[in-house]
């Protein structure tokens, strides 16, 4: 939620599957006690695998298959995995929810064809003219779904609480 | 109507595809979102909310609160409430979704928001319903506008009717199961033709509500004559609605006759691992929650009632949790005297709110737990505990259960 987005980022592939809901990304029943995502991000994915959240490190990249993030529109689905150091996710596809709420704290999410990618690739994020990723490991460059320009904005603001102290307000129809 | 009910709010000729900016006719905070909501309009630099009274909280997932943590969270809500003057709904007073739709908010033609993703209930009265996140929320407050890209839309043909014992929750379960999670990812469903006539408010809130699952943005029906009459109490202003033009384009077609379906069910942990419900038939139960957004309404406790009834009774060590989903429907349960019969019966009842859904408040199942539920979502660890095992099936099945103490086929009065 601070300082503008690189255009750059490299992280390492944290591999998940498909209809990863919110739930799993963080569970409601943690939310009874606090909503401080740097206390939260030690369940980070708890219910898919318990061991997940101790191993992340900071700049990983979170890989999924097709519909990431469904279930509910909870934004610590977010804040947590940012809080844990992971600054984009790619998938297949998201949830529409998780996708808007991404874009607003600043997490990049890329909708692109992930099946190639495996557990500890290293990536590249590129959000240049067009937005691209490329794994090393296998040697591929995969080409990403662009991000409408509205949202793109939002994004090199470096989220909507940047963004609307800049404008009071949204700015543009496009 | 997606289009049209974007288009009035956005001010431009908004087609699928765009990103628009909207303004909000009514938006809704729950005490699940209303916090941090709070948190991102003080780092965003709010000072005050824009037309206040456009504006709802509601205090329903952590109904009562468990620990001094949640009430903490409730006091936050309050005082901000209290601060910028917007309507508050208390511990007990139900489901912000229902009371959105019980208190007239959401109309016909409107742009009505939630921070809850089954905000898209509020389609049931034809208005634009869709889930937000804390984030737009607070930028809601400030600016009074929410972006949406506009989406494509689906057609659901309605045709015939539900036979009885058969719910539009075994209609929806039915869809989810064969579209899939993300079988309507960013697209608005519209409800259409003589089926969906010919469902109840109540029961178009069941389809509207569980079109999230799906990941639909949006489940639209028409306003009819059935919409006006569950209006007429509720809101006093001349009703606004709009329906598609005769030539409007759709993404896609679906059709599904209504008398052909049979009773579903959905197996853990998703809501798309839907089968009949005689594919489970015999499955040992140990806890029945009849309650939250999706079946929580008084047909629903009439429904487990009659099966109850007839059964003989609630089974032996079976848990019945009954959650109504506001202060009405309760009011409306005590008054005809269901909950009594009920509770003399071993039911437990608990405070309107969300209850058991999620985990957050009422009862969390025990460790290998099998639970049939009214709910809507049954992914692993939803309601608290992750060695549970959730069932969803129409308030009838989970009537048919709590008297058996098995998953089995509701009994059909003749």
């Amino acid at each position: 939620m601070t300082a503008s987005i690189p255009i750059r980022l490299e992280g390492r592939a944290r591999v998940l599957g498909d209809d990863v809901n919110t739930d799993y990304i963080i569970t409601s029943a943690r939310k009874r006690e606090t909503i401080d995502e740097r206390i939260l991000k030690q369940y980070l994915l708890e219910t898919l695998d318990p061991a997940f959240a101790a191993s992340v490190r900071p700049g990983d990249i979170l890989v999924a298959g097709r519909n990431f993030g469904c279930g509910s529109a909870m934004e610590v689905a977010v804040t947590v995995p940012v809080a844990a150091g992971i600054r984009a996710v790619l998938a297949r596809s998201f949830a529409r929810t998780y996708y808007r709420n991404a874009i607003n704290n600043g997490l990049i999410p890329v909708e692109c064809d992930t099946s190639a990618i495996r557990e500890g690739d290293r990536l590249i994020v590129d959000l240049g003219a067009e937005l691209t990723v490329r794994d090393e490991a296998q040697g591929v460059t995969i080409v990403a779904r662009p991000l409408p320009a509205h949202m793109l904005r939002i994004l090199q603001a470096g989220g909507l609480v940047p963004y609307i102290r800049a404008h009071g307000g949204f700015q543009v129809t496009t | 109507m997606a289009e049209k009910i974007l288009s009035a709010r956005s001010g431009v000729d908004a087609r699928a595809g765009d990103v628009v900016v909207c303004e909000v006719d009514y938006a809704l905070g729950t005490d699940a979102a209303t916090p941090m909501a709070i948190d991102y309009f003080e780092a965003m630099g709010g000072t005050r909310v824009r037309q206040p009274e456009r504006f709802a909280f509601s205090l329903d997932h952590y109904a009562p609160p468990s620990s001094a943590k949640s009430a903490a969270l409730h006091d936050r809500v309050r005082a901000f409430a209290r601060a910028h003057g917007i309507h508050l709904w208390e511990v007990g007073e139900g489901i912000g979704l229902q009371l959105m739709v019980e208190s007239g908010r959401c109309r016909p033609g409107g742009l009505v928001i939630g921070a809850d993703s089954h905000s898209t209930m509020f389609g049931a009265c034809n208005a634009f319903g869709t889930g937000i996140g804390s984030s737009d929320l607070a930028a809601a407050m400030i600016s009074g506008q929410v972006w949406l890209r506009v989406p494509e839309t689906t057609k659901v043909w309605l045709d015939g009717a539900l036979r009885p014992g058969v719910a539009a929750k075994d209609m929806i379960l039915s869809l989810v199961g064969r579209l899939g999670q993300d079988g309507a990812n960013y697209q608005a469903l519209e409800f259409l033709g003589p089926g969906a006539a010919s469902l109840s408010i109540d029961e178009r809130l069941v389809l509207s509500n569980m079109s999230v699952e799906m990941g639909a943005k949006a489940g639209i029906f028409l306003a009819d004559h059935a919409t006006r009459a569950y209006l007429s109490t509720r809101v006093v202003e001349p009703l606004t609605p709009v329906e598609p033009d005769p030539d409007a384009r759709y993404a896609r077609e679906i059709v599904v006759d209504l008398s052909a379906l049979e009773p579903q069910i959905a197996r853990p942990h998703e809501p798309d691992n839907v089968v009949s419900l005689h594919e489970t038939s015999g499955t040992r139960v140990d806890m029945v929650f009849i309650g939250t957004c999706t079946g929580g309404r008084v047909r629903d406790f009439h429904e487990v009632l009659a099966q109850v009834e007839d059964g003989g009774g609630i089974a032996p060590g079976l848990l019945l949790v009954l959650t109504p989903a506001s202060r009405e429907v309760h009011f409306e349960l005590l008054r005809d005297g269901t909950l009594a019969t009920l509770t003399a019966l071993g039911a437990v009842v608990t405070t309107p709110g969300c209850g058991a859904c999620c985990g957050t408040a009422g009862m969390i199942p025990g460790d290998g737990m099998t639970v049939v539920s009214t709910a809507n979502r049954n992914f692993k660890a939803r309601m608290g505990n992750a060695t549970a095992s959730i069932y969803l099936a129409s308030p009838a099945a989970c009537g048919a259960a709590a008297a058996t103490g098995m998953l089995t086929g509701p009994r059909v009065r003749v």
